[in-house]
């Protein structure tokens, strides 16, 4: 079992645990976890290499390190894991962000038990990120949700308890309805006779799900996940939660559990049952569409910074379930693009929000003003954050979002010369207005909180980032500029393993 | 006759054993030995215990039919009968230090005896084959319990409880007793065997429908489905900690077994015609109703007995699931809820032991000064909830995957109604937490040492939610047992 190098992933956490109860004094719990975060991100980049390596050797599996140990033998239930470019990408988003998130809450109180907690929310991500088998993966999903409630419960800040019972309910409402679609699928996985299986490759070969199952299926799964996608009507759940997060779980939570939803979407609603994908899309197209807009329209008149940075959360998470709705290659990939870019930089927004108010002790930005002058590293920081969102060219937004709307138009314009409506492509140039949208509500905040008068005089003697802060951001804008000047190499990465999925989907056209 | 058919009701033999020694050990050991009756009733039904699990694991014994059919015996039966020995253990230890109290002087073995003959009962339930051994295993399962229930005779609500649960009882005995003369006019037997037979080539009747009511009404009683569980309540909360604790999960899971048994080899061929659409609203509005009322109470141990009732409805999805699967994750489930529900109750006997607060408001904080009991607290409630890695999430899962196999459109949105309403039951679970946890005011209990069996208890009910799930064999076991079970030839829709 431990030959297999994915299993780590989960391993690494769990001893992290350990040793985190067994520590006394908040040096050795900083050491744990900072010395296992870079064990984890070493890990993701060696896996990376191994994976480019295996590839690059002519190897076309559709996943590689693919193992699997037989858990609930009765049930065909299987510890399966191997990884693909989408998932090797999100391991290192995860990564990152843990690493990141573990020197922005250098100073927590009751540093013991918050660790503890977030390094469990991690092993739940770490787990769904490298399952292939729908029960594990299931299972790893919830376990990252549930210490949500109490990272926000215990260490955040505002309307604590309602945020927290507010997205712990909503998350679990939407697991709730997977739940059900997940065993649909296991019940329908093979052609009769032959043995069922939760395993996804399989699931994917035997393509045995009837069309009426999958049109009652693929709902259940999409909502599912979109509810952690942040979809249209069930959002609500992301504004306050991240409002009233402590710093690093809102990174995690925005940079990282977002993107299980995503990446739900894609590898188990799509990539499961493609013919009632293709049919369902339109509902779910308008609804993302929807939060798309008015994710970044509600972040426009919103004055409270995290309030700000969660709904412009809303509206870029939900263009990537827009994307993978589209079904095309380019799009999807962008997808992936913008999980990855928006996972970095909203970490990088959540950090520095974090750090502005742990200074000034406000978030409202109407109290603040011309922080350019007294923290000249963390505004500089906030600017690059502010130009990676909306879309600067160089930076992480302006490629995934630019796939992202080539891709979409070139799915409406298909269908729209193949006369099957014109939705896609509306929806598309609705969703391209966002854009703009988006610098309207990026640029209002630059230029009130960053440039401008000084507010108030007592924050004149704030003093600017310490070195863990300035490694925790530095380590953020690095990456994020880094998919903004080398996007072809993570598109490289990304782009192999769509080819089977989008063939399946195009073969049924 | 054969006096060799006695060795297949080894394990009753076995209890009547421990019933025995604990008997004579109140009856005939010097006062001042008496404190340690407590203990040596545990020890024994540890050693019957373990007795009985290793019986079950070692030979490989097969289905035995005694005393002319009147009572069965089959590995599947000896599994449920040793899990519920489990559960038993753990709340005789639970209870060692409110049995040694001051109070309990004169009336320790008293306890013992009764909880034991109450157990007995339950066995021969789930043995029996013939409805006149099943009727006296539900007897002796319910009137011993309302002297237990009655057991704090300083309080009032004490009796109230007790009046309340005897009547009940007593009520739906009534009721049952009704559904059989039915049932026995129209096939003319009291067999399971014969009345199978004689259903299965009659033709469905108004007065074999409501002979199935009557009967399902009737042990619905003592599994408290809605409607039948505005006893419930008030019975919990009035009844001492360790009576509820046994009533909430060993009566339930007895009786919930037995249920199986009962509609499967006798009113098995109606299963479609009649009975599976009782089961199906019956289920809805036990785990809603359930669910509902819980989110209101303040007390711990009302609130424990709402919980307890939804809980209920998802067992029952395990006979209405009707397949093997169903039922070994019905067995799995009793087993998890068995030692969830216990690892609250013992948290809620430490701190009524200590304190004697019982109120949800006086949990406040309680992660400041009791940590380790909040902690525990928190694991059951997240079993309880079904959240992952702990051992409840798996016997939710599990139960769901039974209920669905080969299942119409009309279970799966049986299924979705009970998955939603896992979310309203995550609220008031969280509830609990929130308020152990969250609550920023002054703690109300102050930190407090709990005696050595109380921890005891509670680790062993810790070791349960935390491994029970993830040890893969204890279900692969259970599925083993049920698919070869002679109950399994009978699922058939």
């Amino acid at each position: 079992m431990f030959t297999n190098i994915l299993i780590y992933f989960v391993v690494i956490p769990l001893v992290m645990l350990g040793l985190l109860a067994l520590c006394r004094d908040v040096k050795q719990i900083r050491a744990v976890a900072v010395v296992g975060s870079l064990g984890l991100i070493g890990l993701s980049v060696y896996v990376l290499l191994e994976y480019l390596g295996i590839r690059a050797a002519g190897n076309e599996d559709p996943m590689l390190f693919v193992d699997s140990w037989s858990w609930f033998a009765p049930l065909n239930i299987h510890l399966a894991v191997g990884v693909d470019g989408i998932s090797i990408a999100m391991l290192l988003l995860s990564s990152i962000i843990v690493f990141a998130g573990s020197f922005a809450s250098w100073t927590i109180a009751q540093p013991k038990e918050f660790f503890l907690w977030l390094i469990l929310l991690s092993t739940g991500v770490f787990g769904f990120f490298i399952s292939i088998d729908l029960f594990t993966m299931f299972m790893f999903y919830e376990v990252a949700l549930i210490p949500m409630y109490l990272l926000i419960g215990v260490w955040g800040s505002g309307n604590k308890n309602y945020s927290a019972m507010k997205l712990t309910l909503m998350l679990m409402g939407g697991s709730a309805f997977l739940m059900l679609g997940l065993i649909g699928i296991y019940y329908h996985s093979a052609p009769e006779g032959a043995p069922l299986t939760w395993n996804l490759l399989e699931i994917v070969d035997n393509a045995a799900i009837s069309h009426g199952w999958q049109s009652f299926l693929f709902p259940m799964t999409f909502v599912g996940f979109g509810v952690l996608g942040a979809m249209f009507p069930f959002h609500t759940w992301s504004p306050d939660g991240h409002a009233s997060a402590p710093t690093a779980v809102s990174m995690l939570h925005a940079g990282v559990l977002m993107k299980l939803g995503g990446y739900g979407c894609f590898r188990v609603a799509i990539y499961t049952m493609p013919q009632a994908a293709h049919e369902l899309s339109w509902i779910f197209l308008i609804l993302t569409g929807i939060s798309v807009v008015y994710g970044a329209f509600c972040a426009c008149v919103k004055t409270d910074l995290k309030y700000i940075n969660a709904y412009s959360s809303v509206s870029h998470c939900g263009l990537v379930l827009f994307a993978i709705l589209m079904l095309n290659e380019t799009a999807m990939t962008g997808a992936i693009m913008q999980m990855l870019s928006h996972g970095l930089m909203t970490a990088l927004f959540f950090a520095l929000i974090g750090m502005i108010y742990g200074r000034t002790h406000t978030r409202e930005i109407t109290q603040m003003g011309g922080m350019m002058q007294i923290l000249p590293y963390l505004s500089v920081c906030y600017v690059i954050a502010g130009m990676a969102s909306l879309g600067l060219p160089g930076l992480s937004g302006f490629v995934a979002e630019m796939t992202i709307f080539v891709g979409s138009f070139k799915a409406g314009m298909a269908d729209y010369l193949a006369g099957d409506g014109s939705l896609r492509l509306v929806f598309t140039i609705i969703a391209c207005c966002s854009i703009v949208i988006t610098a309207v509500y990026i640029l209002r905040v630059v230029g009130k909180l960053l440039f401008g008068p000084v507010y108030d005089n007592h924050h004149r003697s704030l003093t600017d980032a310490t070195w863990w802060e300035r490694l925790s951001t530095a380590t953020l804008i690095v990456c994020v500029a880094c998919i903004g000047c080398f996007p072809n190499f993570f598109n490289n990465l990304i782009n192999f393993t769509f080819k089977p999925a989008i063939f399946s989907v195009l073969g049924i056209n | 006759m054969d006096y060799s058919q006695f060795l297949a009701m080894k394990q009753e033999i076995g209890l009547l054993v421990v019933f025995l020694l604990v008997f004579l050990y109140d009856t005939f050991m010097p006062r001042s030995t008496q404190k340690g009756l407590p203990a040596f009733a545990s020890i024994a039904m540890l050693l019957l215990t373990v007795a009985g699990c290793l019986g079950c694991c070692l030979c490989s014994c097969s289905d035995v039919v005694a005393f002319g059919g009147m009572y069965e015996t089959s590995p599947v039966i000896s599994a449920i009968k040793n899990i519920l020995n489990i559960g038993v253990v753990i709340v005789l230890i639970q209870s060692i230090k409110w049995a040694n109290g001051e109070f309990m002087t004169m009336r320790r073995g008293e306890f013992y005896e009764l909880l034991l003959v109450t157990l007995f009962g339950m066995y021969l339930m789930i043995s029996a084959r013939h409805f006149l051994v099943f009727v006296i295993g539900l007897e002796s399962a319910s009137l011993p319990l309302a002297a237990m229930v009655a057991f704090d005779k300083n309080r009032y609500e004490s009796h109230e409880a007790a009046v309340k649960y005897i009547l009940t009882a007593v009520f739906s005995s009534a009721i049952f007793m009704m559904g059989l003369s039915f049932v026995y006019a129209l096939a003319g037997s009291l067999y399971f065997e014969n009345i199978y037979g004689a259903l299965f080539v009659s033709s469905t009747s108004t007065m074999l429908v409501i002979a199935i009511a009557f009967v399902i009404a009737g042990i619905g009683f003592k599994l408290s489905l809605v409607p039948f569980h505005l006893w419930t309540a008030d019975v919990y909360q009035g009844a001492p900690t360790s009576v509820t604790s046994y009533l909430s999960v060993i009566s339930k899971g007895a009786t919930a077994f037995a249920f199986l048994v009962v509609m499967a080899q006798v009113f098995g061929s109606l299963y479609a015609q009649v009975w599976e659409w009782m089961l199906y609203a019956l289920i809805i509005l036990t785990i809603t109703v359930g669910n509902l009322f819980a989110i209101r109470q303040r007390n711990m141990k009302r609130f424990l007995a709402f919980s307890s009732i939804s809980q209920a409805g998802y067992i029952m999805l395990g006979v209405i699931a009707y397949n093997t699967l169903g039922m070994a994750a019905m067995m799995f489930y009793i087993l998890v809820y068995i030692f969830s529900n216990l690892g609250a109750f013992g948290v809620i006997g430490a701190i009524e032991n200590a304190s004697g607060k019982v109120s949800m408001d006086d949990y406040r904080g309680l992660y400041k000064t009791n940590p380790r009991l909040a902690f525990t607290m928190m694991l059951a409630m997240f079993s309880l909830a079904g959240i992952p890695p702990f051992a409840g999430f798996f016997s939710k899962f599990f139960i769901f995957t039974g209920a669905l196999q080969g299942a119409s459109v009309a279970i799966y949105v049986l299924v979705l109604i009970a998955l939603i309403n896992t979310i309203v039951s995550l609220y008031y679970y969280l509830l609990v937490v929130k308020a152990m946890f969250i609550s920023d005011d002054e703690c109300v209990i102050a930190p407090f040492r709990s005696s050595c069996s109380e921890r005891l208890g509670m680790w062993i009910a810790l070791f349960g939610i935390m491994f029970l799930g993830l040890l893969s064999p204890v279900y692969d076991s259970l599925i083993d047992l049920s698919s070869l079970s002679s109950i399994g030839m009978y699922f058939i829709r």
